[in-house]
């Protein structure tokens, strides 16, 4: 057996939360990415486009897409921390606040980290922000229920999925 | 046409179909509304591109958290006395099962309605009311 040939995971960290995402059909719809894989946590984009707005005056994109944004990248970070297992997670509940508008025309990022993991549950938080964290448009905490369905490393063939 | 002359129109008429065709988030999740009197109950009709959990199927938590914030929006709008669109402060959303690939409906209730902030409850039901799948409270910012 070859160096090449050694028993390993299929692919790294960071392509199994792409295929989870890209599983995940609304987030896709919304067209978003990940951006980034810190040792905490991860960063979601959300582009910025028209079919997101909420008021059609402004231009402002409706909470929903943030909510949906937030509940994606908490998933994501559940993942992540579930790494190298794989789990079924629903999200438990969900609270997010509104600090500010977001600009139109500009894109969403949200910043998230799993902050305490248990047997049964996954804890995350996270901000989502447009040009700067440390002026965050909203605040999300979401908890993720482990379903101990599943305790083997991700597959190729598995489909992940992001809730319930 | 701005949205708070939609609105006006909207309540004179009866009729929120226009509005929700106005705001391109509601039109984006399929969102609909059904009026029965003084009740009014708001649709998700099962698209695919609200799915979230593509084996199950489910539908994405995320479109489920939208839903809650429009509705809710629409049914201020509804009892308010001087319609202005309003604002969501925060959100609080207990997803209570999965939300199967079938159509979603949404009823709302004002539990405080104060002159600048107002707390709408919100519960999300498929087969049957009594057996939500998800409840939420929300606080929305009037003026």
């Amino acid at each position: 057996m070859t160096e090449d040939e050694k028993p390993q995971l299929p692919f790294t960290l960071e392509e199994g939360l792409k295929m989870f995402l890209h599983g995940v059909r609304h987030s896709m719809e919304l067209g978003m990415a990940l951006e980034e894989i810190t040792p905490q946590g991860l960063v979601v984009r959300l582009p910025y486009s028209d079919k997101i707005i909420g008021n059609p005056d402004t231009g402002v994109i409706h909470g929903g897409a943030i909510t949906s944004l937030m509940d994606q990248a908490c998933g994501l970070a559940v993942a992540q921390a579930m790494a190298p297992d794989f789990d079924i997670t629903p999200t438990i509940d969900l609270r997010i606040d509104y600090m500010r508008p977001a600009e139109p025309g500009k894109d969403v990022f949200a910043y998230v980290e799993s902050y305490r993991k248990t047997r049964s549950v996954v804890f995350t938080r996270g901000i989502a922000y447009q040009d700067n964290r440390d002026e965050p448009i909203a605040h999300c905490v979401a908890n993720y229920m482990r379903m101990g369905l599943s305790k083997v490393p991700w597959t190729p063939t598995k489909t992940v999925g992001e809730r319930q | 046409m701005s949205i708070n002359e939609i609105v006006l129109q909207c309540r004179e008429t009866n009729d929120y179909a226009r509005l929700v065709e106005a705001i391109p988030y509601a039109r984006t999740i399929g969102m609909g509304c059904i009026k029965a009197g003084e009740e009014v109950i708001f649709t998700l009709p099962a698209i695919k591109s609200n799915i979230g959990n593509p084996t199950l199927p489910a539908i994405h938590g995320g479109v489920l958290g939208g839903f809650i914030e429009q509705s809710a929006q629409l049914h201020l709008l509804m009892v308010m006395e001087t319609p202005t669109y309003p604002k969501v402060v925060d959100l609080s959303i207990d997803y209570l099962s999965a939300g199967l690939f079938r159509d979603t409906f949404a009823e709302c209730r004002v539990l405080r309605m104060g002159r600048r902030i107002a707390n709408v409850a919100v519960t999300l039901w498929q087969a049957k009311k009594e057996e939500p799948i998800a409840t939420a409270r929300a606080h929305l910012l009037l003026s």
